[in-house]
């Protein structure tokens, strides 16, 4: 056996753009003295080859023949300069490594067999002036702890560098049985946590009491099967409980000004079924196709087809590993749509972040948690990788900034597929086979959904680095290819279920298949990343890329068939059953045997407290209008503000325009102006489209959580009318992130935005179709720690409320952008809505209105573009149509209504340009229904001219106002 | 009229573009199969069907190694014979996005069926900016002898790359690429001018989006030329002009 490494770097520095990105975080990063990072590629092959055959494997395989050059030699030949300030990065043992898995390939494409190829990096750093910034470099920038080692050199120190394979530990594979008959509370309670199972007292207690009933002990298996289906991520218990809500009663949507301040109490049997759920079933649409039930919902596109829509939070994962966090939440909510009915083709992502301030202080960083910009960075580049690896454009999203996202940020990311209408249904069979198709199984992501069920803490980094991983998108694309194929084969769909294999993994993935009939598995047949782990690892890692059929008997043949033709993964692992049992069994014995009955109803319902009092109102103060002189100040400094400011740095990073149906992108007009929400075409062969938007606003949760939900229902709407979506065909999907909703108030809060969620979507007419929430978004931290940094020891998000929004758009010829037109000669711009920045003035029903209003005068072709106003207000949106379309407006403050001043914050409304001869048309269709005032008219010249009702004008030059806008999060 | 066009576009694990290319052609008026490469390699013999062979964007086995990379390896250990026949009967071949790094890195461009010389002289590195980069661009064809372009045409394509930059190993790689007239399109402004970043997106050396080989009926560029066929893929309605490489390369083919 020989071993061989290969070095490869760039020939020149300047074509080193991976070493010139890690030098730009290191500065980023408060390292300013470093002043060089040279990046080279390190491969290690095992194998019996000739000096020969690795120096051919360097030239024609692993070295660009123009940028780049090699270096090789064996085990013992030194690698590096010794006198150079360098840092080594390997992947540690389990870890996937796609590349290498390429490079096997590659190599025996050119005839050289080798038996083990592994990658790693190297870095050549030249400034760096003592040890600990080494190790900082190291750590914060260049290696993540949980999949990485990496091996110093400089400043004395000399790791010594592994090539040889690491061996992954091997399991004792002896059945376990935990004793809980005579565990007492307290020691319940110790196992649940020190277990890593997450669950409460009384969760504890009902197992217990089951296991005593059936006379003997569970395995280790079987608490960790019910630990996993009984979590918060898999069975949403808080959302589902039985609520008791004590405190200030709900507005009346219908009539908001009309108030009680009387304490109310109010019960919900099921707080999810009795809000949103319930808004869903009173509209009774006969569009919504699946709503709830199964992976994703899906509402009708055409006659043909439907639309899948799922949006996932990946928040802890992402706060430990940003990269491998977002880019594994992706590949999860992708799946969950290829597992929606009997398969839905992905056709768009979308992903919303929530993170501290990018210009957070280093110092005040607590022990454990990366920065903002490493994680904005992080979340982004996965994202990235892997939706544009997959070929799914991202097409839609949204970045908000709060401090008390520090420790625990959040990561939205949503998927949309494309169904035969045909298709959506599907159930399994006993005597289906049990198909495991995709990646193999391997020690990473053990107890991810248990872990997502608790809150952070400084030392979650450590404890949980195991519930981390790297996804692989070309593994999954690979399995939606066969997987379509298998859906679309001649001999008919080939298999009669499917599901994603997520969070819990196995024993999630088949558990739900099987709930209604039964399942058997035998673990020894699925196919491993490497030999050694235990019977209980395979059943519950959730190792990513892969997903779980059900093929009827005479089907698996072809199905193989399918899979093997493109060499991806495919094997039986056991069979669905008409016991009711999920039976488990390893080399013949078995480790589990569950009643179905008891897995998946026999978790107690929850009764709990909910209340909530409003924070004392400060008294309502009439806005004051902005004084003469300073337009330009306040204009520049709200372009600035990181919550508006361009987010083309991220855009830029994600195809938007991949499978060649994307009509609106998220950059509009020459000037790449902001837009409202992402239109396209599902069908090449159409102009039938779907608007894509979404809502978030988490200001409002420390005013009213009730009045956020509704702001966020009406945002995501206003988004995608301002594309040309119709109210009347858009369903909307609920994503709640909250802090630990043991606290009364932070529960009490949660009712409130179920029950302003379910008021806006039944008075607008919007069923939600699927949602999923995500508790226990808090991060704990010691008493020093906490004092050290100016924090509270529990840093708890606001309450966080993503509404998404997906809108039928009948032919997408007549979409619009946000970006002014500067064709459209002597066009005048209206803002059209209700004044007033608070959200209980005017009724939901009068808010509808402007939404149909818009809708009507953009699908009758009246208008040439159109824009949300925010709280940032009317000025700050029209400065972002004039920046988009590159074209000059002359911006005149409204004098009759005081309300509707152009700083003023806007509690929703819209901004439309229309041609001159057209105005007549807009002013009909407003008139005595709601508000449209005039507020600028197209300027002959690309500029920005502001008169207020004092009749002082102000003219900011394009160029300072384009470039505040895009000023971006980070420069 | 002559008997269909038909044309193969490859698929390979990574590639993504082919739906959005098997449309395009489709459009043109062609006969389209879409096949894996596992297909091809076991009889590379297919590829005498077809007149002309697309292999769309994407990142075939992940970009691993280098973007391409692999998927070259295969086309050179697998299919190199009937590559070679294939172009010299005068058969055409495009590659976009990924293709064109597959078939840069094939050697098949700039050198076409022989090679020529061209072995470490030119290759596809990472953009300038170090990222992934999705944009609209201005291009200008170049060539003067290309069945798929008209010389000096103007397109506009959005490109969707991190490892698009052109690079040549010295100027007189450059120059005598302009002289083989081998440089298909040039990243420009909306004037037809060459310019720095944004209007050259990713720091290719001479402003290269992509190449032709001799002959002119290879051709490879990084922008998406099959995302331009519908009146509203273009954000700025300039029209699409995508169509018009898919509809010359089918009139082409009837033609011979």
């Amino acid at each position: 056996m020989n071993l061989w490494w290969v070095e490869v770097r760039p020939r020149r520095p300047q074509w080193d753009a991976h070493g010139a990105a890690v030098l730009a975080q290191m500065r980023s990063l408060g390292l300013h003295c470093v002043e060089r990072v040279a990046s080279a590629r390190l491969f290690v092959i095992e194998g019996s080859l000739a000096a020969a055959d690795v120096e051919r494997a360097a030239v024609e395989l692993l070295a660009d023949p123009v940028a780049e050059e090699y270096v090789y030699g064996g085990a013992d030949a030194p690698r590096g300069r010794a006198d150079h300030i360098a840092v080594e990065v390997h992947l540690k043992p389990g870890v996937m490594d796609p590349v290498a898995r390429s490079v096997k390939l590659g190599l025996a494409d050119m005839g050289l067999r080798v038996d083990a190829v592994r990658t790693a990096r190297r870095y050549d750093i030249v400034g760096l002036g003592s040890l600990e910034q080494l190790e900082f470099a190291a750590w914060r920038v260049l290696a993540n702890d949980c999949i990485e080692n990496a091996y110093l050199t400089g400043f004395g120190r000399h790791d010594d560098t592994p090539l040889a394979a690491p061996t992954p530990p091997q399991a004792n594979q002896q059945v376990r049985c935990v004793s809980l008959s005579d565990l007492h509370e307290n020691a319940l309670q110790r196992l649940s946590r020190e277990g890593h199972l997450f669950l409460s007292p009384d969760e504890m207690q009902t197992i217990r009491s089951h296991f005593r009933s059936l006379g003997r002990e569970p395995t280790d298996l079987e608490l960790e099967t019910l630990a996993q289906t009984w979590s918060e991520h898999c069975v949403h218990k808080t959302l589902k409980s039985r609520i008791v809500y004590r405190g200030d009663p709900m507005p009346d949507a219908s009539n908001p000004q009309h108030r009680s301040s009387a304490p109310v109490e109010i019960e919900y049997a099921n707080l999810l079924a009795d809000t949103i759920a319930r808004a869903t079933h009173t509209l009774n649409l006969d569009w919504c196709l699946s709503v709830f039930k199964d992976n994703a919902g899906v509402i009708a596109f055409d006659d043909e087809y439907g639309i899948a829509f799922k949006v996932e939070t990946h928040n802890h994962p992402s706060a430990i590993e940003p990269y491998g966090g977002a880019a594994t939440g992706v590949g999860g909510c992708v799946r969950d749509v290829i597992g929606c009915g009997l398969g839905a083709k992905p056709i768009a992502n979308t992903d919303v972040f929530c993170l501290a301030p990018s210009d957070w202080p280093m110092e005040r960083l607590p022990r454990n948690v990366l920065h903002p910009v490493a994680i904005l960075r992080g979340v982004v580049a996965g994202v990235r990788d892997y939706g544009n690896r997959m070929g799914i454009p991202t097409i839609n999203g949204a970045l908000a900034f709060d401090g008390r996202y520090l420790g625990n940020p959040l990561v939205y990311v949503g998927c949309l597929g494309l169904i035969p209408r045909g298709l959506i249904r599907k159930q399994a069979h006993p005597g289906d086979r049990i198909l495991l198709v995709g990646g193999c199984t391997g020690r990473d992501g053990l107890h991810g959904a248990t872990f997502s069920s608790a809150e952070l803490t400084e030392t979650h980094a450590d404890e949980f680095a195991h519930a981390v991983q790297i996804g692989d998108p070309i593994t999954e694309k690979k399995m939606l290819d066969c997987i379509l194929q298998a859906r679309d084969h001649a001999d008919g769909c080939l298999y009669s279920a499917i599901t994603d294999c997520g969070a819990g993994g196995l024993s999630s993935a088949v558990g739900e298949m099987g709930s209604e009939i039964g399942a058997r598995v035998q673990l020894e047949t699925v196919p491993l990343k490497y030999a050694g782990l235990r019977y209980d690892e395979i059943w519950i890692s959730e190792a990513q890329e892969r997903m779980v059929l059900a093929v009827p008997p005479a089907n698996v043949e072809k199905l193989l068939a399918v899979f093997a033709a493109e060499d991806v993964e495919a094997t039986v692992i056991g069979e669905f059953t008409d016991d009711n049992t999920l039976t488990v069994a390893y080399r013949g014995e078995v480790v589990g045997e569950l009643k179905m009955e008891f897995l998946h109803h026999g978790l107690p319902q929850q009764t709990r407290v909910a209340e909530w009092f409003p924070p004392d109102e400060p008294q309502r103060v009439p806005p004051q209008p902005i004084q003469p002189g300073d337009v330009k100040r306040v204009l520049i400094k709200r372009l600035t503000a990181l919550n508006t400011t361009s987010k083309e740095w991220v855009i830029r990073q994600y195809d938007h325009e991949v499978q060649g149906g994307s009509v609106v992108t998220p950059l509009v007009g020459r000037g790449d102006g902001p837009s409202d929400a992402a239109v396209l075409r599902p069908r090449l062969d159409s102009d039938r489209g779907i608007a894509v938007g979404c809502g978030l606003c988490p200001e409002l949760a420390d005013v009213d959580p009730y009045w956020m939900a509704v702001a966020a229902v009406d945002e995501a709407l206003r988004n995608v009318v301002c594309v040309g979506g119709d109210p009347s065909r858009t369903a909307i999907l609920d994503n709640f992130c909250w802090p630990k909703c043991e606290d009364p108030r932070t529960l009490g809060a949660l009712v409130r935005a179920c029950q302003g969620a379910h008021d806006a979507a039944v008075a607008y007419g919007l069923p939600f179709i699927s949602g999923k929430d995500s508790l226990n978004n808090e991060f704990a931290m010691s008493a020093e720690e906490a004092a050290r940094c100016g924090l509270p020891q529990k840093l708890a998000i606001p309450p966080t409320l993503l509404i998404s929004a997906v809108s039928i758009i009948e032919d997408v010829r007549r979409c619009i952008t946000a970006a002014a037109k500067p064709d459209a000669s002597e066009s005048q711009f209206y803002y059209i809505g209700h004044c007033g920045s608070h959200w209980d003035e005017v009724s939901l029903a009068d808010r509808l209105k402007v939404h149909r209003v818009i809708h009507r005068l953009i699908a009758d072709g009246v208008l040439t573009a159109a824009h949300d106003v925010g709280s940032d207000g009317i000025a700050v949106a029209l400065a972002e149509m004039a920046i988009g379309g590159h074209c000059g407006i002359s911006v005149v403050e409204p004098e009759k209504d005081a309300q509707c001043r152009l700083f003023e914050s806007q509690a929703g409304g819209y901004i439309v340009q229309v041609p001159h001869h057209k105005s007549s048309d807009l002013v009909h269709a407003c008139l005595d229904e709601m508000l449209f005032e005039l507020v600028g008219m197209i300027a002959p010249e690309w500029g920005f001219h502001v008169t207020l009702s004092d009749g002082s004008v102000e003219s900011i030059p394009p160029d300072e106002l384009e470039a505040a806008w895009k000023k971006g999060m980070f420069k | 009229m002559a008997a269909n066009v038909r044309v193969l576009v490859l698929r390979a694990a990574g590639i993504n573009c082919d739906a959005e290319t098997v449309f395009a052609w489709e459009q043109a008026g062609a006969d389209v199969d879409l096949l894996h490469i596992n297909r091809v390699m076991e009889r590379p013999q297919r590829l005498r069907d077809y007149g002309a062979l697309t292999i769309p964007g994407g990142f075939s086995y992940g970009d691993d190694i280098a973007a391409g990379k692999v998927l070259a390896n295969q086309l050179v250990h697998h299919l190199g014979e009937e590559l070679r026949r294939f172009v010299n009967d005068g058969k055409l071949v495009l590659g976009t996005c990924n293709g064109f790094q597959v078939l840069v890195k094939a050697g098949l461009l700039p050198g076409g069926a022989g090679n020529g010389d061209w072995r470490g002289r030119v290759t596809i590195a990472f953009n300038e900016q170090g990222r992934f980069e999705d944009r609209w661009v201005y291009l200008r064809a170049e060539v003067s002898h290309s069945p798929w372009l008209d010389p000096g045409e103007m397109v506009r394509f959005p490109i969707a790359h991190a490892e698009g930059r052109f690079v040549a190993d010295s100027d007189e790689t450059l120059a005598r690429l302009r002289t083989e007239d081998l440089v298909a399109l040039c990243y420009v402004d909306a004037e037809g001018n060459p310019g720095a970043f944004p209007v050259n997106p990713n720091g290719s050396d001479d402003h290269i989006a992509g190449l032709t080989d001799p002959t002119g009926r290879v051709l490879g560029l990084m922008p998406h030329p099959e995302r331009n066929i519908h009146p509203r893929h273009d954000p700025l309605g300039r029209g699409p002009s995508g169509r018009r490489i898919f509809d010359r390369a089918v009139a082409f083919l009837r033609a011979s």
